[in-house]
């Protein structure tokens, strides 16, 4: 079914994306001067991009309401020849499918609240204009991300989106620190995606084509180059294949901060609050998850296993970081790792719709929590915890919301996080069963997590906003924050409620709402790779899975909220001396496992080390061979000098002196007399007798 | 137009004689003369590449006919997709060049002359079809050079100077040697015309023209005599690219040269070598390029050159050193592309010159701007720049980010074409390349961090930020990395045609 003409269709997508760059470009030259620093022109752009997704949403979502439906302006000769080199031909275009329908939905819905948000939270800043113009940028990079229809794109838009977190990151330029966190994320994540820009080339090189329908379509027909045309000869398609998956895979681990190249999202707090919960939460860092979805098809079951295993590393350390910390965005910003790492899980093992339903839930109720982190940081004008307590009077409506927003993410049942993150853990629970021993650890860090997850929201909530105040001055000064900045909070807590919404209190995969609309893509199976998930056995072991592990995930958060109540709430429980007794491990998490020490102190400092020595080589070795050549020459001229003047000139010279001094003796003898000569002929004849006489004896 | 190349050549001789008769003391008015002298060339420039037809085969506007009757030695101008747009940015680099240069006070006269000369050298090197002329051009372009780092050039310049004449003078010595090698093998043919480049390279290439009139059997010492000639060539090519190990007079050069000439240096200058490595090594010896141990040493060069220029970069802290040896870096990528022989390794070298050519021209701009204004260049010196030099730190930024490869930035494009094509061939060194698109990613960004973000260094607190002018040389430049980033065809329109033409050569 056609909604739309392919061109008014193009329009609406190309407008999603552009007009936020448009708005970009007039406040960052224009700003200044516009009225209210021109926070209404950013925000109405971004409302037309968000008022077109949802109507696309509305149209093809709702009315068209087909698993399999998908668009892409090539089929209808709409795209750009963007490079035409030899056999690298690449053509531009838009690709649609659902889920790249309901990711336009939810990056415009919720950047549209941050907007709104930030004209409070950001009011008065002396570049209040300019913050605008970098989240529009944001917006722009993002959405492009989202519709691009071949990973070339999807490359460069990913790289742009991290622009925008390098500028919003470092946006306290004048401070000491944001500029060097900025540095330190676009940094980790330039190196995920120049191994990202590696996978995909080896993509090239396998198929001749970095566009998804027709990588796809080559894949699945087994449409490989043959090997004789290729570089790397010497390795087997499926191998190549699962390289060039895991290097793709390197990308995500970046930039959704799994481990080991987590290290910058923490740092990242550095930036605004909304930035945070726009970048650092809901977007950008679910962008490696949406990309993984997306590439879905190309990962061989072991990528696929690598992925689950990095998913669920990250899903356990993330969360034992928020355990810790005593900074309300650092415990966020470890709670946000720990999810992203729980998505990659799911897709890992199998749960496509479990991985990005959970891409999309959390995005809502962790925007909502960091605002609300916002809206108390703002009250507070304090980031530690340990300042604060007993906000729930003054802040009513942040709490209320705040607290919703962790019952969602703690997997509370019926709100949105329970839907997506029951289906996770149970589809990493099926994992286990099938395939046994190595495949169980997804499943036992998901639950060990999501008891961890439980308890450390719990402890936010209950120091932040129960109790008594533990810094009365600012207390005394807390209040609530205006509405430009509660409403936002509100519209996300709502969706925190019903994103997941389904009327089976314990629906199975099948009754999701985000399952009857986002089919699980055809896998490489096809191409007679084997993916195993496509078989009966893994259908019953998921029906089998679907009980224990709601009972395992409901204990979970059971045991987390009393925990955290008896630690921080009810103090029946001394949290100091836990902390003792756990000494040597609480000190290596509250250290973030020293990743940051084993960087910077290793990798960065052999880095520095190297640099020096090889621009001493430069300048000792080989400039300074190019300057002995130099000085060689010049002692070289020097001696050809001295040998010129002595020995060449002095042979002249001796030759000179040699004739002189002859000629002078001669000149003796030489008398011009004839007498003389007839003397000295005498004399020789004489002589000449005397030795013949001699001779003969 | 029947001579548009010639008048793109050699309206900036005008502008030469124009100033030397002009009193010394009406130092704007050389000025004006010297911007007219350099912006005629440029719009013609730009007609030149409206007017190209890049699906055409071979050499356009061509211009032809006999100079040096005696010797065969002919007036032979003609372009293609290769040369057009370096020509074009010659032409431009030279016009923001005169206006980067309006402050220079000390010989004014001379400096004029000298650049409206070295302008000459530079795009009669990229016409020229003919040996003898394009040596004669080159050498024109040394000698301006070698006197305008000499006399208008920081506190080392003499030394920088007589190292970098010394320097290209070695190269200069070695192609000789290969233009008479060629030329007497040649005439030993009865060709009457023995300097032309494309005939040369038609005989050689499809084997004709082998030496072996001038050396037993056309081999010597162990190696075909094409092989000698195809080094003599590289070697004298290597030098201004410049490859390393030969690599260390540019540091030097930049560092002691004014900025207007390190503007010109490193946009166009490298770019010579680059060109003569494309134009003479791969399409006139496209047999001895290609060899497998050739070509795989070319890579490991592009290689060495690309890692090692990044990481020495990384150690300096001189900010001009530090973009200078950044040029030493991205000159790789054009080694490393070519040396593949795939449409996209050697059509992204081709448009990394031209990429290259605008991203560190802005980058030396911007250096310019922070020396003028802070008479040094200590990058530990300063910090917080931003805040006081908004418009400029904006500028730096668009700048930097082209020069890391920014995709949306024209460098990108080439740099992915190159790593793109060379991985078909050398999945190893490409895969290796990498590491330098991280390490140049992380002294850029730190450079950017240590010298404009951060508190604001109090000494700086009355910076001011650039004006009108500063901005005139630089906007452009920031302007064109973004257009052939966001549509590289625009360039590579141009290119690609030329590319495929030689790539026939292999074929």
């Amino acid at each position: 079914m056609e909604l739309f003409e392919p061109t008014t269709l193009l329009g609406m997508v190309l407008a999603i994306v552009l007009v936020p760059l448009g708005g970009a470009l007039v406040q960052i030259f224009f700003g200044r001067k516009l009225p209210r620093r021109g926070d209404w022109l950013a925000t109405a752009c971004i409302l037309t991009s968000a008022s077109l997704a949802v109507t696309l949403f509305w149209r093809v979502i709702v009315q068209i309401d087909d698993p399999n439906w998908s668009w892409s302006s090539a089929d209808h000769g709409l795209s750009w020849h963007w490079l035409n080199v030899g056999e690298f031909q690449l053509t531009a275009g838009v690709y649609l499918d659902n889920l790249a329908v309901i990711m336009l939905a939810m990056v415009t819905i919720i950047a549209s609240c941050i907007f709104f948000f930030s004209q409070g939270y950001m009011h008065g800043d002396r570049y209040y204009s300019r913050f605008f113009a970098y989240l529009c940028y944001f917006c722009f990079a993002m959405l492009g991300l989202v519709v691009a229809d071949n990973i070339l794109f999807l490359f460069m838009f990913w790289e742009l989106v991290g622009v925008g977190s390098y500028l919003l990151i470092g946006f306290f330029f004048y401070e000491e620190d944001p500029p060097k966190c900025a540095l330190k994320a676009f940094m980790t994540n330039r190196v995920g995606d120049v191994l990202f820009m590696l996978g995909f080339v080896l993509a090239w090189q396998l198929f001749g084509t970095l566009n998804y329908t027709e990588l796809f379509e080559r894949l699945a027909a087994g449409a490989f180059v043959p090997i004789e045309d290729r570089a790397f000869s010497g390795l087997d398609n499926h191998t190549i294949l699962t390289l060039s998956g895991i290097l793709i895979f390197c990308g995500a681990i970046s930039k959704s901060a799994q481990v080991p190249l987590h290290v910058w999202l923490p740092d990242a707090m550095a930036g605004p609050t909304p930035v945070s919960a726009l970048i650092h939460a809901a977007t950008m860092v679910a962008a490696g998850v949406f990309m993984v979805g997306r590439m879905y098809p190309y990962f061989t079951p072991e990528a696929l296993g690598f992925i689950a295993g990095i998913g669920a590393i990250t899903a356990l350390v993330g969360a034992t970081m928020g355990l810790v910390m005593y900074d309300i965005k650092k415990v966020l910003a470890y709670s946000t790792m720990s999810q992203l790492g729980y998505m990659m899980l799911g897709l890992g093992v199998g749960g496509y719709i479990a991985g990005l339903f959970h891409l999309i839930t959390h995005a809502f109720f962790k925007a909502c929590l960091f605002l609300g982190s916002g809206s108390v940081i703002h009250a507070v004008h304090s980031q530690d915890m340990r300042d604060m307590g007993g906000l729930k009077k003054k802040m009513p409506f942040t709490y209320g919301t705040f607290l919703i927003a962790t019952l969602a993410l703690s997997g509370v049942p019926m709100l949105a996080g329970y839907y997506s993150k029951d289906q996770i853990i149970a589809t990493a629970l099926a994992w286990g069963l099938e395939y046994g021993t190595a495949a169980w650890i997804p499943f036992l860090f998901g639950a060990v997590g999501a008891f961890m997850t439980t308890f450390y929201m719990f402890r936010l909530v209950f120091m932040t906003f129960h109790g008594t105040p533990r810094n009365a001055e600012k207390f005394a000064h807390a209040h609530e924050s205006p509405a430009v900045m509660t409403i936002p909070l509100m519209v996300l807590a709502t969706f925190a409620i019903f994103a997941g919404v389904t009327l089976h209190p314990l629906p199975a995969t099948e009754e999701l709402w985000f399952n009857e609309i986002v089919q699980q893509p055809a896998s490489a199976a096809a191409s007679g790779l084997h993916l195993a998930h496509d078989t009966l056995a893994w259908h019953d072991a998921l029906h089998t899975a679907h009980y224990p592990a709601l009972i395992v995930s409901l204990i979970a958060i059971a045991l987390g909220f009393f925990m955290a109540r008896a630690f921080y709430l009810k103090k029946s429980a001394d949290a100091e001396a836990w902390k003792k007794r756990f000494g040597p491990v609480h000190t290596l998490v509250a250290n973030k496992y020293y990743f940051d020490e084993v960087y910077n102190d290793g990798l960065i400092a052999g880095l520095h080390k190297l640099n020096h020595g090889l621009a001493r080589f430069d300048r000792g070795v080989i400039d300074g061979a190019v300057n002995s050549v130099g000085l060689l020459t010049r002692f070289v001229a020097f001696v050809a000098g001295l040998f010129d003047k002595y020995v060449i000139d002095g042979l002249v010279n001796f030759w000179r002196w040699f004739v002189q001094t002859a000629s002078a003796v001669f000149r003796v003898v030489q008398t011009g007399n004839a007498r003389d000569y007839l003397t000295w002929t005498l004399v020789g004849v004489l002589i000449l007798a005397a030795y013949l006489a001699n001779g003969t004896n | 137009m029947d001579h548009l190349l010639s008048l793109i050549v050699f309206t900036p001789l005008v502008g030469v004689l124009a100033v030397m008769m002009m009193p010394r003391d009406a130092k704007d008015a050389m000025r004006t003369v010297a911007a007219v002298a350099t912006f005629v060339p440029l719009v013609l420039a730009t007609w030149l590449w409206w007017q190209y037809d890049p699906s055409g085969v071979g050499y356009q506007f061509i211009e032809q006919g006999s100079w040096i009757a005696a010797l065969g030695v002919e007036y032979h101008v003609g372009v293609d997709g290769l040369s057009i747009p370096l020509i074009w940015l010659s032409t431009l680099l030279l016009f923001l060049g005169v206006f980067a240069s309006w402050k220079i006070d000390k010989g004014v006269k001379g400096y004029m002359m000298l650049l409206l000369l070295l302008e000459v050298g530079i795009n009669g090197v990229f016409c020229a079809l003919d040996f003898f002329l394009f040596y004669v051009f080159w050498e024109i372009m040394l000698l301006p050079m070698y006197f305008l780092i000499g006399v208008w050039g920081g506190p080392r310049r003499e030394y920088a100077a007589i190292k970098f004449f010394l320097y290209t003078l070695a190269g200069s010595v070695l192609m000789l040697l290969g233009i008479v090698a060629v030329y007497l093998a040649a005439t030993d043919l009865g060709v009457t015309t023995p300097f032309n480049i494309p005939l040369l390279s038609e005989l050689i290439s499809s084997g004709q023209l082998d030496g072996s009139s001038l050396v037993n059997e056309g081999t010597l010492l162990g190696w075909p005599f094409l092989k000698w000639i195809f080094v003599f060539f590289f070697i004298g090519f290597a030098i201004k690219v410049p490859i390393v190990p030969f690599h260390t007079w540019l540091p030097d050069a930049h560092v002691e040269a004014p900025t207007p000439i390190s503007v010109i240096l490193a946009g166009i200058l490298l770019k010579l070598g680059c060109y003569g490595i494309l134009r003479i090594n791969i399409q006139m010896f496209p047999q001895v390029a290609s060899e497998p141990a050739i070509a795989y040493t070319g890579a490991m060069l592009g290689l060495i050159a690309i890692v090692y220029g990044a990481f020495v970069a990384m150690a300096q802290t001189d900010f001009k050193r530090l973009v200078a040896y950044s040029s030493v870096s991205h000159m790789g990528y054009v080694l490393l592309g070519a040396s593949a022989f795939t449409a996209a390794g050697l059509s992204g070298a081709a448009m990394q010159m031209f990429t290259h050519g605008t991203s560190s021209a802005l980058l030396f701009l911007v250096v310019g701007v922070v020396y003028d204004r802070a008479h040094h260049r200590e990058i530990e010196g300063f910090g917080g720049l931003a805040n006081v030099a908004p418009i400029y730190t904006g500028v730096t930024t668009v700048g930097m980010f082209a020069a890391l490869g920014l995709p949306s930035m024209s460098g990108f494009v080439s740099e992915a074409l190159v790593i793109i094509g060379s991985w078909q061939v050398y999945p190893v060194l490409a895969s290796l390349a990498v590491i330098g698109i991280v390490i140049t990613a992380a002294f850029i960004l730190w450079t950017l961090q240590r010298v404009f973000l951060g508190p604001l260094n109090e000494k700086y607190k009355d910076f001011p930020d650039a004006d009108r002018r500063e901005l005139f040389t630089m906007i452009p430049l920031a302007f064109l990395c973004l257009l052939f980033g966001v549509a590289p065809a625009l360039l590579l329109n141009t290119i690609v045609p030329t590319i495929e033409s030689i790539r026939n050569l292999f074929a």
